[in-house]
């Protein structure tokens, strides 16, 4: 029974799968140093941000693919790439300005600008491709102080911040990934929360991926100065394409003393077709620091699309009595695969984190958790708690859980619970007498076993993520 | 209402039901008896559709309804109701959720409006009182973690919401200690008109003390072979199943 109802709930489609005529401006594909340089001048950068790429360009020549996730990750041809793609129009004052075509991209996306800035109080930074289109609310987030806009435009004014804390979380060298996207981003987010100051709205982005082969690299930088806090939340939908598209973020998080940062993501790029064509390849280095005594990070992640996801936000516990969290929800489907986790590094004293991690596989699927906790002898008193649950919703999928602890403090505390689970008929006949519809009764079950991650999320992300979790699994239980 | 005709099904190709004959009407509650393996399980599960069965003969009618025709949503929906012998463990999905996802979807086959969050709490309420319900079961999640006795109770809780025009006890009295009895015969009793009828499947003439039926049923080998009134119950209770045993190996 389950196997007709996997099936069915499995073999829904992809429901944002559409692409805008937005002029293109693309440089001609393939990489080099003259690409990288053209990159740099198109975006009119100063010099030390060229000898950044350029460093990072170099670098990458001498590193390879990594092969230790749980994937099948297919040759990659880096050489047929497009690595800068820009809304051509030069960025607009106000929403008149905005291409119409992108307005309507939006509107079908459901995240109309108009109703985003008037209705939920969110400031909305639009990366499309590579440049970002529009910010809105920087003015009124100005007065306080807060920085909010893109990555070039930080470049450009706040030369000094992002040149002390920009690859200060991830070194240029640190993996391939994170290094080519060193050499090659177009954009981003860049947020600085100054002293004492409680950020009083959610800051929000969302990226699309938009132009054909087009790699995506961007780049954010959150920084949250001494007793700040902010909540920032990105979330994407990508048009359907039969090209494998490379997407390669670095995410940068710095949490000086007594700060704390939220930073929760729900993922749907493009997962490729039943038969895993196609579909977003998602390699993203997410990385933050605790720098400053009894700072607090927390990541959140809602892993729903992507072909290929690889991708492990972390955190470095820095300053004493720091702590950090890692919630997150991964679904794979049809032919997609997921290695994804955390890395918790204790250094600093009475530090803490907690990471709980659901995976939800279906159809032929491969979801692996893949965390480090890692105690450094002088870190006293670290405690860690982990949690990784599976839910297997057919017979040909896949869960795997790779944990590794590295505890070099005696006194540390560091658990680990795992359990594997599969969708029970005895629920869903359960379900089906109150009344409730098979599909309906995977979503419900499958929200169940998720409620405690989708709890931390912010509430307008809550809900569109529950949506989510049972669109991806349509058709996929019977 | 409900009327099967030579009813026979298996499970995993093992012959279960072997030509079963019952006609229910409104008003009415039938008690089904009957040793281990009898049948009396399967009977449900078949009535509401458990795809692990299979039925090979006959009919089941419920209001002129072919019901083997139907899913089980939709029987559900058609006001046929289960309370499981073992109700299941949902995580994490409150009974506010689940209870509202299935009124709602009871209403929307009948052509009404969703219930307003406001209006769902309203009955809510006044059916937990109903059936003497503990305000802290209902805000848990489905049965999880509650006790054999919290289950049974929590079943009789979601027949009291989804008010069925036929409803199926299957063993609900086991498990039970004798309070927690009476507090679902009782509710069982609040809940009776002439309009609904039961179906009340049990081993032992216990709960029979407090829900009273108007017919018991003995199921043997697959088939219904004794049926009378509520005294029946008390002779079983008194003689045991070997003397029905007997008379049935002898009519063969």
């Amino acid at each position: 029974m389950s196997e007709v109802l996997l099936d069915q709930v499995t073999q829904a489609d992809y429901k944002y799968g559409f692409t805008t005529d937005i002029e293109t401006d693309i440089i001609p594909i393939g990489l080099s140093e003259d690409v990288v340089r053209l990159i740099s001048a198109k975006k009119k950068e100063p010099e030390w941000m060229l000898e950044f790429r350029l460093k990072a360009y170099r670098h990458w020549l001498t590193m390879k693919i990594p092969t230790w996730a749980q994937l099948d990750i297919p040759d990659i041809d880096f050489q047929s790439i497009a690595y800068y793609a820009a809304p051509r129009k030069n960025a607009p004052q106000n929403l008149d300005e905005v291409d119409p075509e992108l307005l309507k991209t939006f509107d079908k996306l459901g995240i109309s600008m108009e109703e985003q800035k008037m209705l939920s109080g969110v400031a909305v930074d639009v990366v499309m491709d590579s440049i970002s289109v529009k910010t809105t609310f920087k003015d009124s987030l100005a007065e306080m102080g807060i920085i909010f806009c893109s990555f070039s435009e930080a470049v450009e004014h706040h030369p000094d911040l992002v040149q002390k804390y920009m690859s200060s979380v991830v070194p240029v060298s640190d993996n391939f990934f994170a290094t080519l996207n060193s050499a090659v981003f177009s954009d981003g987010s860049f947020v600085y929360i100054p002293k004492g100051i409680r950020c009083p709205m959610e800051l929000s982005t969302y990226f699309r991926i938009n132009a054909i082969n087009t790699g995506q690299f961007e780049r954010t930088l959150i920084i949250a100065d001494e007793d700040s806090y902010v909540s920032y939340l990105e979330g994407c939908t990508a048009p359907m394409r039969d090209e494998n598209q490379l997407h390669a973020a670095i995410v940068e998080i710095v949490a000086l003393k007594n700060a704390e940062v939220k930073y929760s993501t729900v993922q749907n790029w493009y997962p490729g077709d039943k038969t895993g064509k196609g579909g977003v390849y998602n390699f993203v280095t997410k990385r933050g620091i605790c720098k400053g005594d009894s700072s607090r990070i927390s990541w959140t992640q809602v892993e729903t699309g992507s072909a290929i996801t690889w991708k492990y936000p972390s955190c470095i516990l820095l300053g004493d009595n720091s702590s950090a969290e890692f919630y997150s929800v991964a679904v794979t489907n049809h032919h997609q695969q997921a290695d994804t986790g955390t890395k918790m590094l204790h250094i600093g004293k009475n530090t803490t984190s907690h990471i709980l991690s659901k995976g939800i596989s279906a159809g032929f699927s491969q979801n692996s958790y893949r965390g480090l906790v890692r105690i450094n002898p002088k870190a006293d008193n670290a405690r860690n708690f982990s949690q990784c649950d599976s839910l297997l919703l057919s017979d040909k999928c896949g869960a795997h859980t790779f944990p590794y602890m590295e505890v070099s403090n005696e006194s540390a505390i560091v658990e680990h619970e795992a359990t594997t689970s599969k969708i029970n008929e005895d629920q869903i006949f359960y379900c089906n007498q109150r009344g409730i519809s098979t599909e309906d009764a995977v979503g419900l079950i499958v929200n169940g076993y998720a409620k405690e991650v989708l709890n931390k999320l912010p509430m307008e992300f809550a809900v569109e993520a529950q949506k989510l979790l049972q669109i991806t699994l349509e058709g996929s239980v019977g | 209402m409900l009327e099967i005709k030579n009813l026979h099904a298996n499970i995993n190709g093992k012959e279960i039901l072997k030509g079963l004959d019952l006609v229910v009407r409104p008003g009415e509650i039938h008690a089904i008896m009957g040793p281990n393996g009898a049948g009396k399980s399967t009977l449900a599960s078949v009535l509401t559709g458990n795809q692990a069965f299979e039925v090979t003969h006959g009919d089941i009618t419920f209001y002129g309804k072919n019901l083997l025709e139907l899913s089980p949503e939709d029987r559900s929906r058609e006001g046929i109701f289960l309370s499981f012998q073992y109700p299941v463990e949902i995580p994490g999905v409150s009974m506010v959720n689940f209870l509202r996802a299935a009124l709602n979807e009871h209403r929307k086959y009948k052509n009404l409006e969703p219930l307003s969050a406001t209006d769902f709490l309203r009955v809510m309420r006044e059916k937990k009182t109903l059936v003497e319900m503990d305000n802290k079961l209902a805000n848990r999640a489905v049965n999880e973690g509650f006790s054999g006795g919290e289950k049974k109770r929590n079943e009789i809780f979601q027949m009291a919401m989804l008010e069925p025009r036929l409803a199926i006890l299957d063993e609900t009295d086991s498990g039970l200690d004798i309070d927690a009895l009476r507090i679902v015969a009782n509710g069982v009793n609040k809940l009776k008109s002439p309009d609904n009828a039961s179906i009340v499947i049990t081993h032992y003439q216990r709960l029979l003390d407090y829900i009273i039926p108007d017919f018991v049923h003995v199921l043997y080998d697959g088939r219904i072979v004794k049926s009378g009134g509520k005294e029946l119950a008390l002779e079983l209770e008194e003689r045991g199943y070997d003397w029905i045993k007997k008379e049935v190996e002898e009519t063969v």
